[in-house]
């Protein structure tokens, strides 16, 4: 290597660096399927919505192929999948809630006021779970199968669309396979 | 009005660091005084406005002026007053501001302090200082202007985050910025001697008091994030290596080498084109973390809401200075002179080991951080980097570094006798290894990693003791070592002394927290005991009380050790008005061998909640060596060798190319 090229390493190092983070602008970090995909569902622990005495865990979720919605009152575009979930809900399919930082009467009121499509609900009042489960905001949507493994993730309010095309088919496939 | 005044006044301070980097620089190659000598005048200007801007803004802050749209999305009018302040900080625009002011203060403390530096390379320290602030102070106005106006303004503001309204907080932030930008002097230092050709002793010296007082605030400001981490956020955690924080930890490391290796160029003329290469690189990873946690590239807790165009900006910023600067490098570098020779062992060959450790550490964390992005860029999936990889690596990578830094002060400059050495190290070797075996055995802890860490303590503990004892070997008491303390290069030495002591602390608390803590998650109901360890909690309730901005629910929990209370703890959980996040407040109990830590979870009906227990033994340690670092390096700084007017060198011409002093400390 001739001699000068050895002190232009670094300028080079730092155009390579320069360039993957100007290619780095263009993706979206949030877009980043949860890296809990494939993995078992992170243990939980959490009072319920109804029956604070009762606890919901990530047990209660095995032996049958589940969603888990992050949702809250605080949060629109929760206000605006709901339909989708109820509609979700009569065909049998357990959802299960995660309140997500949100306080418990208000949490009720909504349900009163606009359909409870859930089995039970976990009431996250910190958003520590939705930590553990990387939550980047609600509404979020877990497919989780018999085993409890998380097969999918959907970010933000759930559409009509994305339920036909991604979310039931695999919901099909996870209740044939085996378990 | 007042406002309108603070946005005019960013607007006079970025046409002033225009004129800070434009015309000195110029003047200074070709010879034009009165170009050369625009400098100081120009960084004062700059430095006023920006303080009005600031003013401005803290004041918009102070009357609720909620026409400001800054002002209305992170302040309100229950908000305490020493947060109204903080919150000046608290979001991306003000932060870029108080960014700049705290440039321009430097630039001022440069422009004073550096009366005994050569006219023209001042200036050019000043002009390269000018184009960084050019830069800020343009991104502020044209992408992030914390002056822009609400219409109709608001009744009542939003929220500062609630995370942020706590005291370490309201410091956090100016420490560590204090860090960043003040590596950027260091930079200009490096990158105005590149310009010059004259990359020499004298170089090193003006540099390391400013590389050192920098390195300090960065070392205060990541030792506060990591307390107030712990404190503030419940988990009892202290290190998380989230981008963000490694994005503050990058700049530290290569401050570290900084420090050492400038140390060298200083005292024996050597690794010169090396010590540049690190200045350089300390600031532009400072500008990298900026670029980090304000682009939105990386997901993190720390992130400030993001934008592309914001992101792109920086990131052009960021390519002309460090591209630029690098480019000067390749330019100049070839025709560094070689310092002078080492034999194989000597202070310069374990210096050099220091830094090498040091820059693996580095590009272990940069690649960690960065792998992410690198894996979606080039389409091979979506990764995330965690807390197994960061832990390993440090846990293999900092043993060594701990061998060769026991070693380094007893060892001389140029060329050392391998025997003598080994004399010196053999104590230390068989003292630490017999107090290392002794915590090791099953009656005392049984934990190895426990062992190792008090061997590897010891080890840099007595052979401090052994060094001190050499420098002060013909010299009587305590009286002496005042004398020293006051002489030339006695306080660089005792600054090391006490980092090199804050390092053999901070591994005690690392190990012996992550290897003895105990913790539990347990349901109480109110009146009930639990034991952990030695000790017996009492849960006594949790009741609801009004804070100045939040809601409080109070809990009350005892703690008794054989019997006898020793502590009443208040573990709270506050929902703020705003927000309504509720947070948590940990009760803590601090002592110097441990803390007990209890932080509330939920409520779980009937006064019955969730709580988290932790018994914490030796966590203290990790700060208190965070501090004995700090304060190490600020000893060395006031060094009064740093302070003497080098009367010989007014002009670069006369400045001599070599080595300077002989002393046997660096």
């Amino acid at each position: 290597m001739p001699g000068f090229v050895r002190y232009l390493l670094p300028l080079f190092a730092f155009l390579a660096l320069a360039g993957l983070l100007y290619k780095g602008l263009s993706l979206d970090p949030k877009k980043i399927p949860s890296p809990l995909i494939d993995k078992p569902a992170p243990t939980f622990s959490l009072p319920q919505l109804y029956a604070p005495e009762k606890l919901l865990t990530q047990n209660d979720l095995k032996n049958q192929v589940s969603l888990l919605n992050v949702w809250a009152t605080w949060c629109g575009a929760c206000r605006q999948e709901h339909p989708v979930v109820m509609q979700l809900a009569k065909t049998g399919v357990p959802i299960y809630g995660l309140n997500y930082k949100d306080k418990r009467p208000d949490a009720k009121r909504w349900l009163k006021q606009y359909g409870n499509p859930y089995r039970a609900n976990a009431f996250d009042e910190e958003g520590r779970v939705g930590i553990n489960w990387g939550v980047y905001g609600a509404p979020e949507t877990f497919v989780i199968d018999k085993q409890g493994i998380i097969r999918h993730k959907h970010i933000g309010p759930l559409t009509t669309e994305a339920l036909n095309r991604d979310i039931l088919p695999l919901i099909k496939l996870l209740q044939e396979a085996d378990g | 009005m007042i406002p309108e005044l603070g946005h005019y006044a960013l607007i006079l301070a970025l046409c002033l660091a225009m004129v800070q980097a434009i015309f000195p620089m110029i003047g200074s190659l070709n010879n034009t005084p009165g170009w050369v000598n625009l400098a100081r005048p120009a960084a004062w200007g700059q430095f006023v406005f920006l303080a009005i801007a600031f003013g401005a803004l803290v004041q918009s802050f102070l009357v609720n002026d909620f026409s400001v749209l800054y002002v209305a999305q992170h302040g309100n009018t229950q908000l305490p007053l020493a947060f109204k302040v903080s919150a000046v900080w608290g979001a991306h625009e003000g932060s870029l501001l108080l960014w700049a002011l705290i440039l321009g203060g430097w630039t001022v403390a440069v422009s004073l302090f550096g009366r005994s530096l050569p006219d023209d390379m001042l200036a050019r320290v000043l002009s390269v200082m000018g184009i960084i602030s050019i830069g800020f102070l343009s991104f502020m106005l044209f992408t992030s202007n914390p002056f822009e106006r609400l219409f109709p303004a608001a009744l009542e503001g939003g929220e500062l985050n609630p995370l942020l309204q706590d005291f370490g907080l309201v410091i956090h932030p100016p420490m560590l910025y204090m860090g960043y930008v003040g590596m950027s002097v260091a930079f200009s230092f490096a990158l105005a001697a590149l310009i010059g050709g004259k990359l020499d002793a004298a170089w090193a010296r003006w540099s390391r008091p400013w590389t050192l007082v920098a390195w300090v605030f960065l070392t205060i400001g990541i030792t506060l994030g990591s307390w107030w981490a712990y404190y503030e956020l419940g988990w009892g955690g202290w290190w998380f290596w989230d981008p963000v924080e490694n994005a503050s930890f990058m700049p530290w490391l290569a401050g570290t080498a900084l420090i050492h290796s400038l140390a060298v160029t200083e005292k024996r003329g050597a690794f010169r084109r090396w010590t540049v290469l690190l200045a350089l690189l300390a600031f532009s990873l400072s500008l990298l973390g900026t670029f980090l946690v304000r682009s939105g590239v990386l997901t993190s807790v720390h992130a400030f809401a993001t934008d592309p165009e914001r992101g792109l900006f920086i990131l052009a910023f960021l390519s002309f200075v460090i591209g630029g600067s690098l480019m000067i490098y390749a330019w100049r570098a070839p025709s560094i002179p070689r310092g002078g020779g080492f034999a194989m062992l000597s202070r310069e060959s374990l210096l050099l080991s220091n830094n090498l450790i040091l820059m693996v550490t580095l590009a272990f964390v940069l690649l960690g951080t960065l792998a992410p992005l690198l894996y979606d860029a080039l389409g091979w999936g979506k990764i995330s980097v965690g807390f197994p990889y960061f832990n390993t690596m440090f846990v293999m990578l900092m043993p060594i570094l701990v061998l060769f830094m026991a070693a380094g002060p007893l060892t001389r400059w140029k060329q050392q006798d391998p025997t003598t050495l080994l004399r010196s190290l053999r104590i230390a070797f068989i003292l630490s290894l017999v107090g290392g075996v002794l915590v090791a055995l099953p009656m005392l802890s049984g934990s190895l990693s426990a062992g190792f860490a008090v061997a590897l303590s010891l080890w840099l503990v007595i052979t401090l003791i052994i060094s001190a004892r050499q420098r002060l070997q013909n010299k009587q008491g305590l009286a002496s070592l005042v004398t020293d303390l006051a002489s030339r290069g006695g306080r660089s030495y005792y600054g090391m002394w006490l980092a090199h002591l804050g390092v053999a602390v901070f591994i005690i608390g690392v190990t012996f927290v992550t290897q003895f803590d105990v913790e539990k998650d347990i349901r109480m109901s109110p009146g009930q005991d639990v034991t952990l360890g030695d000790f017996l909690f009492r849960f006594e309730g949790v009741e609801s009380k009004p804070g100045p901005n939040y809601q409080s629910q109070f809990g009350t929990v005892r703690v008794f050790k054989d019997k006898q209370e020793i502590a009443l703890l208040h573990p709270e959980k506050r929902t703020y008005q705003v927000q309504r996040n509720p947070m948590t407040e940990a009760g803590i109990n601090a002592g110097f061998l441990r803390d007990i830590y209890v932080s509330l979870g939920e409520p779980l009906g009937k006064g019955e909640w969730s709580l988290r227990l932790y018994y914490k033994p030796f966590v203290r340690w990790i700060w208190l060596g965070g501090l004995l670092i700090s304060l190490g390096g600020l000893l060395a700084a006031s060094d009064p060798r740093y302070r003497m007017r080098l009367a010989t060198k007014r002009h670069t011409s006369s400045v001599t190319d070599g080595p300077i002093g002989q002393g046997s400390q660096a």
